[in-house]
């Protein structure tokens, strides 16, 4: 058996197509989930005892099931309660509420390593609690928040490769019909994971990069 | 959505229980070894460790197991399903069990490895007796997380051909044309297998000795 690499880099155009579809879905679903999963621990930590209650079911049935089955159930489901999208705007949507769900638990997390001594003289200095947040507990926080952060946006990353399973035209799927168009499927799927190890090591590195920029400020 | 129905995905979730267990087992074993590669001090033993769990921990599980499945029988290795399965779930899980380890191998007290060499313990006996007991009991929290993460991820391997949990509630739902009630099920099974999981893994947790002092 020989591998013939040649008929698959002969496709790099359609390739980085479907590259360019993982990224943006994956960095529109981290954003979005990480503003949704914001929004959550916020309410969960200053909306009362019943919001936190009601907050927690999804948080806690988004991160014990798998990815897998809350797409298939969010695009094969969906039309049976009038929620009709297109395979884009289930993954994105899917990846949206997936991401929200550790990122809620991420922020939960950094608000309660502020020291409550910190947010109470901000108070007593006369700063509102939306001050408060801002200015305070926001910036304490994003040291500690951000590597956690930086590691599901990588996760985030790799978890993008299901959504071709519900015909996302994302880069495993494309790469994959490439392959059987060419009868290279191994020499595909070869390709295909050393684009998604780069793509990952790259995102580390950048993580780090951001660490160290941030730690700069930690003093 | 019948109880026969549900039978069908929980005698399917037997399966999934079975696949995850093994690969954690067979991961926990590997990633034992890839750490001594990687404290070896030899380099060509550091580098594969090096690569492998950058490799497994770079790449998508999915692309991983379809890797597998396609690549062994291209190099004349054909396996069945279930051993395509444990290969790449236990692959996977041994990279991210290595990363978990080594946090727990840099916490062993140096006082501790100090007296082994004293008492003439080899570097391998303390590797064994010493430094590895101790770094499983620091990082059996995080075995218990990998475990959760291992039970979710197995419902990948339907990609590989075999029939667990998730595959299974893809043919009920094909067959039923009832994807909302099935798929529902199914999360929920997942939920209180990984709720029963943590809860044990908690308890246990308990049981186990009490850390060493630092």
């Amino acid at each position: 058996m020989s591998f013939d690499f040649a008929v698959i880099l002969a496709k790099g155009p359609a390739i980085l197509a479907g590259l360019g579809v993982t990224v943006l879905i994956w960095i529109a679903g981290t954003l979005l989930g990480a503003v949704l999963g914001f929004l959550v621990a916020t309410a969960r930590r200053y909306g009362g005892r019943l919001a936190d209650l009601v907050l927690s079911v999804p948080v806690e049935v988004l991160r014990g099931t798998p990815f897998l089955v809350q797409i298939f159930l969010l695009y094969f489901g969906g039309p049976y309660i009038g929620l009709r999208l297109d395979p884009v705007a289930a993954g994105l949507l899917g990846l949206t509420l997936y991401g929200a769900a550790y990122y809620a638990e991420i922020f939960r997390a950094g608000f309660q390593s502020v020291p409550p001594g910190h947010s109470e003289a901000a108070q007593c200095v006369g700063l509102t609690r939306f001050q408060t947040i801002l200015h305070v507990q926001l910036p304490e926080m994003a040291l500690l928040v951000l590597p956690p952060s930086m590691n599901m946006a990588v996760i985030l990353l790799k978890e993008t490769a299901l959504l071709s399973l519900i015909t996302v035209p994302e880069m495993t799927m494309t790469v994959q019909a490439i392959g059987s168009q060419q009868y290279a499927f191994v020499e595909a799927l070869v390709v295909l994971a050393l684009v998604y190890w780069a793509l990952v090591e790259f995102a580390n590195l950048l993580g780090r990069l951001a660490e160290r920029r941030l730690s700069a400020y930690s003093a | 959505m019948t109880w026969q129905l549900f039978e069908l995905l929980l005698q399917a979730s037997l399966m999934t229980i079975f696949v995850s267990a093994a690969s954690i087992s067979l991961g926990l074993a590997f990633a034992i070894g890839l750490s001594a590669m990687r404290m070896s001090g030899l380099a060509p033993l550091v580098w594969f460790a090096r690569i492998f769990i950058s490799f497994f921990r770079g790449v998508p599980l999915l692309v991983q197991l379809l890797l597998i499945f396609n690549l062994l029988p291209a190099i004349g290795l054909s396996l069945s399903s279930l051993a395509t399965a444990l290969i790449g779930l236990s692959l996977c899980t041994a990279a991210y069990q290595a990363e978990n380890l080594r946090g727990g191998f840099e916490g062993v007290p140096r006082g501790l490895i100090e007296s082994a060499e004293m008492a003439g313990l080899s570097p391998v006996q303390s590797f064994v007796w010493i430094r590895t007991p101790i770094a499983l009991r620091l990082t059996f929290p995080a075995l218990v997380n990998e475990a959760i993460l291992i039970l979710k991820a197995s419902s990948l391997v339907s990609v590989v051909g075999m029939i667990e949990l998730t595959k299974m509630a893809q043919n009920l739902a094909a067959s039923t044309y009832m994807p909302l009630p099935i798929f529902a099920s199914a999360g929920l099974i997942y939920l209180a297998i990984n709720w029963i999981v943590a809860i044990a893994g908690r308890r246990a947790e308990a049981a186990l000795p009490g850390l060493p002092a630092k």
